[in-house]
């Protein structure tokens, strides 16, 4: 599960994030949606331990990422934005690097990575090389390399960015798959994504959180009962 | 430090996905040769010894040690493969140090492709081989110094030219600080203690002993040190500016 408290970023008289606290429990897919710039990668980079907070503490499965990050990691799967990699390497070399440094041996291992290869369909792309793949294959390949370990975390920055429909489609029904023993955080833009995805949603906006809810309940907030109108309202 | 040797392995890896690397390698040791045969003379001052070619090597290294530590850090900075890396579960140090000794074992490689010359003055003469050894180990370490700053410079850019001019510009006053020109000037109104203490920061002033193949454990102590300093100054810097 992952845990923050009052999680704060402040870059030299910006606060990106203002005091953030929420948690998310095995079997919920968090949505964290905002308009841009409102600390939702910030936020997202501090779970994961790339930044560090300027106030304020978050947790993963119990451990504390500024304390224990080597623990707080290893129970981490983070695809974060844009799904950097390395370019001159193949699918095939970047995974087994990453399975590497996640301790994967055995037959374990080959099952690992098997099963990526397989549910992200990354076999015919196994020897090429990841700054000649597509944009859809490199998100793929980053997806890839935040599930192999099998994590109980996961943290997702717009996983779906820059995918066609048929590709939005598989994702979606992938993090479906993974999600009933897994706390997922997905952040979007794609507000048809939370509903498709998300048990819970929550909206940040210049830092803040401004609400948190199921997508029922924060369609409940407008009169319309559209996602859009909500969003709208609370992050304006 | 299993995570070091995977970070190490896969940055030396990525030297050879192009063929920049055996290009820079050439021309290495097209320049270690050519210095050595003509602006040091090796074949016609007749002496049995490589001091030509170790004379020459630390200003081969400001060329060198800068064009491959240049890619150290501003790459992954500028694509955000430094945020993919530094989420899996490592440290910043063993990140830090993987791939720094990829650079060194790269520079070694290098190093070590000199070995036709070495061959050559044991066929025309009677070397004292293990001053030469001694002397090879030496300027491996010297590498490691100018490693260790274009770490830093690195680690301070995105841009991979100003990554290696800066290291280059580095190297040159560190290798310099005990040249005639530059302590003349100090000796004219610094105190001794000043001037000694300067001179002791040069490379060129350590490295006099290793060309002559005399291996002081000092004078690797302060490649050494001068290597750890600029790697705790990268990590420092890295920590600071990973999202930027």
């Amino acid at each position: 599960m992952i845990k923050t408290q009052n999680l704060t970023k402040n870059y030299d008289g910006l606060l990106a994030v203002d005091n953030l606290s929420f948690s998310a429990e095995p079997g919920e897919v968090l949505g964290f949606l905002g308009p841009n710039g409102a600390g939702k990668s910030t936020t997202m980079r501090m779970i994961a331990g790339f930044i560090a907070p300027t106030s304020g503490s978050a947790s993963i499965c119990g451990h504390d990422v500024a304390t224990d990050p080597r623990a707080a990691k290893a129970a981490l799967g983070y695809l974060p934005e844009g799904a950097p990699h390395y370019g001159e390497m193949s699918v095939g070399g970047f995974l087994d690097f990453i399975a590497d440094l996640r301790q994967l041996s055995g037959a374990h291992r080959k099952a690992r990575l098997d099963y990526v290869m397989q549910r992200l369909q990354l076999e015919t792309v196994y020897e090429q090389t990841i700054e000649t793949l597509s944009k859809g294959f490199k998100r793929r390949v980053g997806l890839a390399q935040a599930i192999v370990h099998d994590p109980k975390v996961l943290i997702l920055d717009e996983p779906t960015d820059g995918l066609d429909p048929l590709q939005k489609h598989e994702v979606r029904t992938l993090i479906g798959e993974i999600a009933r023993e897994k706390t997922i955080v997905i952040s979007t833009h794609i507000l048809e994504e939370v509903d498709a995805v998300c048990t819970r949603a929550i909206i940040v906006a210049r830092g803040k959180l401004v609400a948190d809810d199921t997508p029922a309940g924060l369609k409940s907030r407008a009169p319309s009962g559209r996602l859009e109108d909500v969003f709208r309202d609370v992050a304006a | 430090m299993k995570s070091v040797q995977i970070i190490l392995r896969r940055e030396l890896a990525s030297y050879f996905a192009t063929p920049l690397a055996l290009v820079v390698i050439l021309f290495f040791l097209v320049l270690a040769n050519l210095f050595a045969f003509f602006f040091g003379a090796i074949f016609e001052r007749g002496q049995a010894d490589m001091t030509p070619f170790f004379t020459f090597l630390p200003w081969l290294y400001l060329l060198l040690c800068p064009a491959v530590s240049m890619r150290l850090w501003a790459e992954e900075r500028r694509n955000g493969s430094i945020e993919m890396l530094l989420t899996q579960p490592i440290s910043l140090w063993q990140a830090v140090l993987g791939k720094f000794f990829a650079a060194w074992l790269f520079v070694g490689l290098a190093l070590a492709l000199t070995f036709p010359l070495w061959i050559t003055i044991n066929y025309l003469g009677n070397p004292d081989n293990g001053a030469i050894l001694a002397a090879y180990l030496g300027s491996f370490f010297i590498a490691g110094g100018f490693l260790a700053v274009g770490s830093f410079t690195s680690a301070i850019t995105k841009n991979q030219l100003i990554a290696f001019l800066v290291a280059a510009a580095i190297c040159f006053v560190l290798l310099l600080a005990g040249h005639a020109m530059v302590t003349a000037w100090f000796e004219s109104w610094a105190p001794q203690w000043l001037v000694a203490s300067i001179v002791s920061l040069s490379f060129l002033a350590h490295f006099e002993n290793i060309v002559k193949g005399l291996l002081d454990l000092r004078d690797i102590l302060y490649f050494a040190l001068v290597s750890v300093f600029f790697l705790l100054a990268s990590t420092v810097v890295l920590e600071s500016r990973k999202s930027s």
